[in-house]
């Protein structure tokens, strides 16, 4: 294993060693998912049993929003929940003073957003095929498209509420669980761009996160894959991840001139 | 009048020493880049010089450097409060270096710089001969630091948060190493312990083991012995002595016990508002302030209460 590879590994080592042997964080990853898919079963259950057959597509995508959302939300909690635990164990200043890079300990925090995302995420994804009969993996190969775009949506939010926390310290903790929230009536989820208002639709397709919900209405409505929807989320995810990265650049450095990092947790 | 005379070198230049050859008691480095200072200095006197003579002694340029710090005109400001005002010191190999000062005095603040968590505002640090601001990771590789102020992770247990620390500094042979420091550090009983389940003395020692995993060439430590009891304090002090006799390692050590600096640091820089007031060896020092220990020099210093023989004044303790 190279040097970066293996520091690397060392601070997901320490994240997995956490989990390891504690419970409640490991119930907690797929706590969420799992009561969210619930939820809305119950509510397609019952949605299917009023309007008949009927609805049934409508509620495919109603269920395929859900756990497709998720994979974002997880995504992003994961990083930045990973680096608060930092945080709160008061631990940055050792992490900060060892070789590893900057880039190698983001590299780390998306390595483990991507672990607490699948095992937060697997649990909803079974209980809606086994309970409400609905199969994710029948949107096809193209589904791996939609998660890429999606769990990098939720890295690059999460770059950018890691900086906020460089910036304001414990203050900014609170962003790593709302503000994605904040995003998700701008995503289109369960319903089509076309609905929000004109004003802020701008905002929507700014958004990698409704290209991808409108991709995956299209195949479970139409039958169609929309490849520009794709394109769209990909290049798009590229500028915000790109800008993501500046800005953490960015307050990593003025955390370092201000000294904040020796006091971020405080 | 500060004299210098380093050791070790193989060719040296020497030239009349004047009072505007020193800026805050330092030579004038940024000033005049060919004094340069290189070897072991001799324990009678503060890092990179000794009192025997009138002379500056300056090797070529292109001499090799033993110091392990190489400090230049280092100064940190925060907007109107200056933290570290132009200091310089050196820090040569296997000697240990006592930075003390008073809350505020600015020790912290030159830490953190050391450690690359703080940019300075101006000067220049080199570690181990590494130019901290632009290749920092070379050095912290070669480095490491302990306070009691900063934590490993609790649930954590010693093993795991020293296996962790193993990979961050490319550790060979991880596990072996842990067992040789849980054996020397006696910490055979706790490596299986959650960290946070840990007395706060237990806790300084695996701090320390884990300060020492990558066995750093220079260690900066802050108040390593404090919560320790005397018995265990002894073993670190005792511990750190032998793995500097050992390894050749530098220390830069902070710390509020006076005792344990007079025990372990051939040199003392002291600190005052940012500023290195008087500096020197801590049997100089004691000469100097005409004093039994360095508690009192402390106090003399803090409180502006005497004056150093050297120079008359206490505000203006080194030659200015």
């Amino acid at each position: 294993m190279t040097g970066s590879a293996r520091r690397i590994w060392g601070m997901m080592y320490r994240h997995l060693a956490l989990y390891r042997r504690s419970w409640p964080r490991l119930l907690e990853l797929a706590y969420w998912p799992v009561l969210g898919m619930c939820i809305w079963g119950f509510t397609a259950s019952f949605l299917t049993g009023r309007l008949g057959a009927g609805a049934a597509v409508a509620v495919s995508a109603l269920l395929g929003g859900v756990l497709l959302w998720e994979v974002c939300l997880r995504s992003q909690m994961g990083m930045a929940i990973s680096f608060l635990e930092e945080l709160w164990s008061r631990n940055l200043g050792h992490v900060f003073v060892s070789p590893l890079r900057p880039w190698e300990l983001v590299a780390a925090l998306i390595g483990m957003s991507f672990i607490r995302m699948m095992l937060g995420v697997t649990p909803a994804i079974t209980l809606a095929w086994v309970f409400y009969a609905f199969n994710l993996f029948a949107l096809g190969p193209v589904l791996v498209l939609f998660f890429m775009n999606l769990m990098i949506m939720g890295w690059w939010v999460a770059l950018g509420v890691v900086s906020l926390i460089l910036r304001h310290g414990a203050g900014a903790e609170p962003l790593a669980w709302s503000v994605l929230f904040g995003l998700a009536p701008f995503s289109a989820v369960f319903y089509p761009v076309s609905v929000l208002p004109a004003s802020v639709r701008p905002i929507a397709l700014a958004l990698p996160s409704a290209h991808v919900f409108e991709g995956m209405r299209g195949i479970l409505l139409d039958g169609v894959i929309q490849w520009h929807h794709l394109v769209w989320a990909f290049g798009l995810n590229a500028i915000w991840l790109g800008l993501a990265t500046m800005l953490f650049a960015w307050q990593f450095h003025q955390a370092r001139v201000r000294g904040a990092l020796l006091s971020i947790g405080e | 009048m500060v004299i210098v005379t380093p050791i070790r070198i193989k060719s040296v230049v020497t030239i009349r020493a004047n009072p505007e050859d020193f800026v805050n008691g330092q030579p004038r480095f940024a000033q005049s880049p060919r004094i340069i200072h290189a070897g072991r200095q001799r324990s009678s006197g503060p890092p990179g010089f000794s009192s025997i003579g009138n002379r500056l002694t300056v090797p070529p340029m292109n001499a090799p450097s033993t110091n392990v710090i190489e400090v230049q005109g280092l100064t940190k400001r925060y907007g109107d409060v200056l933290a570290v005002d132009d200091i310089s010191f050196f820090a040569p190999a296997g000697e240990t270096i006592g930075l003390l000062g008073g809350n505020g005095a600015g020790k912290t603040t030159t830490i953190a710089m050391l450690l690359g968590l703080l940019l300075p505002t101006a000067g220049s640090i080199r570690v181990l001969g590494h130019d901290m601001r632009r290749d920092r990771f070379a050095a912290l590789a070669r480095m490491n630091f302990s306070s009691p102020y900063v934590s490993l992770p609790a649930r954590l247990t010693v093993r795991e948060n020293l296996r962790v620390y193993g990979h961050l500094y490319n550790v060979r042979h991880i596990d072996q190493r842990i067992a040789r420091l849980a054996e020397e550090l006696d910490l055979g009983e706790l490596l299986d312990r959650p960290a946070g389940q840990l007395s706060a003395g237990q806790k300084t020692r695996v701090a320390l083991a884990k300060s020492l995993i990558n066995r750093p060439e220079l260690l900066l430590l802050d108040e390593p012995t404090a919560s320790l009891d005397p018995d265990v304090g002894d073993l670190v002090r005792t511990w750190l002595e032998r793995y500097r006799a050992e390894t050749g390692c530098a220390i830069l050590l902070a710390s509020h016990n006076m005792a344990e600096v007079e025990r372990l640091c051939s040199h003392v820089l002291m600190m005052k508002r940012g500023r290195i007031v008087d500096r020197g060896s801590p049997q100089d020092l004691l000469d100097r302030y005409g004093r039994d220990d360095l508690e009192e020099v402390f106090l003399d210093i803090a409180r502006d209460r005497r004056t150093s023989r050297d120079t008359g004044t206490a505000r203006q303790t080194v030659p200015a």
